[in-house]
């Protein structure tokens, strides 16, 4: 075993530099789908953007509106990176790199993604401002009502390992993955997670087009910057949350080590959300709760009771 | 959902496609002949200029930023004493273009007129001159226009018939 702080920064190191490796990489993809070159004068492949993005960031004049409330203002931000890089701690990197082995794993994970939806509450609520509360009130309906049937999509995983640990849930995966018994339930769970990131299509809390930036129009600055990389850490934990509990975690062939599989992976799920963001059109947030109570809420149910029902008929044989 | 997937498999498919972007400060746009850019005074086919300095661009200018004062050399020919153009607030309209009676203000396809100094966007005569007959090669003036000046007499100029005496009987 490896000594566990080492783990914990490695992990903080690795995180922290995707989430602003996804700024370059983001931009280059779209620009890739959308017949431009994206970012390509700074260093090699443009990729000190990065760099220069962060510099711009900390730079910026860090502003607090007179009218916000200044505790909660400062502490929103702060909440959503916390929470999402609390997310990784249960994450299987590999066989044994993870930081915590909990037994709870997964009811860890879906507390913490909870908690980030106060970043976006307590930040469109401080901000005391119109166009921010309206984001606001927008994103905690969204996460809550999506959250709903994320954990109930995830039960399905649940039943037919047999463990809320995500070690033995990969584990459980040696002979097929989950993404064979469990399509609908990872195609729920995909959704959900898109909405549980905020991020395209479901980006209806920030709607720059509706709500000039949602329930960040007043940062700036680095606390804005710590909304960005909140996102992209999001996007990271999402991708990483869908390989393990449906695409096999760290498992494939011997040729390359676990943690490089599970590296792909990830990279691959996050190529889909950027590919998302590329192509889809905002759907109305009346749409969106309509789409999540009326059609993915029955059919999460369904799916954990038909998996339910079958995993019984088949330990009662 | 099928088109959904549908829209996705298609953006997807953009990554196989041609670039737009033209990767400007290496390779250029093409820029039309007609684009209208950085304003310049042409001479005629003789390599002199051919302001007449009447004034029809600072008149047609919809934001004044032409300015330039017309005299006159000895044998009666017009040109401006002073032409100076102010880049910093022309809106590359091309009105002037299409006032100038004589050809001599054309807008040109350059844009990389970017300057440090704000002062240096004021264009006297000898930056806006260029030694170039421009869009209308072949085209003079003088040799067309009834005016007499140097070399030139009543009755000389191309498609001029000479002047009638009014006081003969002759038919």
């Amino acid at each position: 075993m490896i000594n566990a702080w080492w783990i914990i920064g490695g992990v903080l190191f690795v995180l922290l530099n995707t989430a602003a490796g996804l700024i370059w990489l983001e931009r280059r993809m779209l620009a890739l789908w959308q017949d431009r070159y994206g970012p390509n004068r700074a260093g090699p492949f443009g990729l000190f953007i990065v760099l220069a993005d962060t510099l711009k960031l900390f730079f910026k004049e860090d502003w607090i509106p007179p009218f916000a409330d200044k505790v909660v203002f400062v502490f929103a931000p702060a909440v959503v990176v916390a929470s999402v890089l609390m997310s990784f701690v249960i994450v299987p990197f590999a066989p044994n790199i993870v930081v915590a082995d909990l037994n709870i794993g997964i009811l860890f994970f879906l507390a913490m993604s909870s908690l980030g939806v106060y970043s976006i509450v307590l930040g469109g609520w401080a901000s005391n401002n119109k166009y921010a509360l309206l984001g606001a009130m927008r994103g905690a309906s969204q996460m809550i009502s999506y959250e709903v049937f994320m954990g109930l999509a995830l039960m399905g995983v649940v039943v037919l390992s047999g463990s809320f640990n995500l070690r033995e849930i990969v584990e459980a995966q040696r002979t097929v993955w989950f993404i064979v018994p469990q399509l609908l339930g990872f195609l729920i769970f995909m959704v959900a997670g898109i909405a549980e990131t905020h991020r395209l299509p479901f980006d209806i809390p920030e709607a720059e087009s509706e709500l000039v930036a949602g329930f960040h129009s007043e940062y700036s600055g680095m606390k804005f910057g710590m909304f960005f990389i909140g996102e992209y850490l999001g996007v990271t934990l999402i991708s990483a949350m869908v390989v393990t509990l449906y695409f096999g975690g760290w498992l494939g062939p011997a040729f390359l080590p676990p943690v490089v599989w599970f590296a792909v992976k990830t990279f691959a799920f996050i190529s889909l959300f950027i590919l998302l963001r590329a192509s889809m059109p905002r759907p109305r947030y009346d749409q969106l709760m309509e789409y999540g109570w009326k059609v993915l809420f029955p059919l999460s149910l369904l799916n954990l009771w038909v998996t339910a029902a079958i995993k019984l008929w088949l330990v009662s044989k | 959902m099928f088109s959904l997937l549908r829209s996705m498999w298609l953006v997807f498919l953009h990554m196989f496609h041609k670039r737009d972007t033209y990767q400007y400060p290496e390779q250029k746009a093409p820029l039309p002949a007609r684009w209208r850019g950085r304003i310049a005074l042409t001479r005629d086919p003789d390599g002199d200029e051919r302001c007449v300095g009447c004034y029809l661009c600072a008149a047609a200018c919809p934001v004044d930023c032409i300015s330039l004062q017309a005299t006159e050399d000895e044998h009666g020919r017009r040109y401006p004493e002073f032409f100076r153009i102010n880049f910093s607030r022309c809106i590359f309209c091309g009105f002037c273009e299409e006032a100038c009676p004589t050809y001599a203000i054309q807008l040109l396809p350059d844009f990389e007129m970017a300057e440090y100094d704000r002062q240096n966007l004021v264009y006297e005569k000898h930056d806006l001159l260029i030694p170039s007959q421009g869009k209308y090669p072949g085209y003079n003036y003088y040799k067309i226009a009834g005016l007499a000046i140097k070399n030139k007499d009543k009755g000389e100029a191309e498609q001029e018939e000479p002047p009638v005496d009014i006081k003969s009987l002759l038919p």
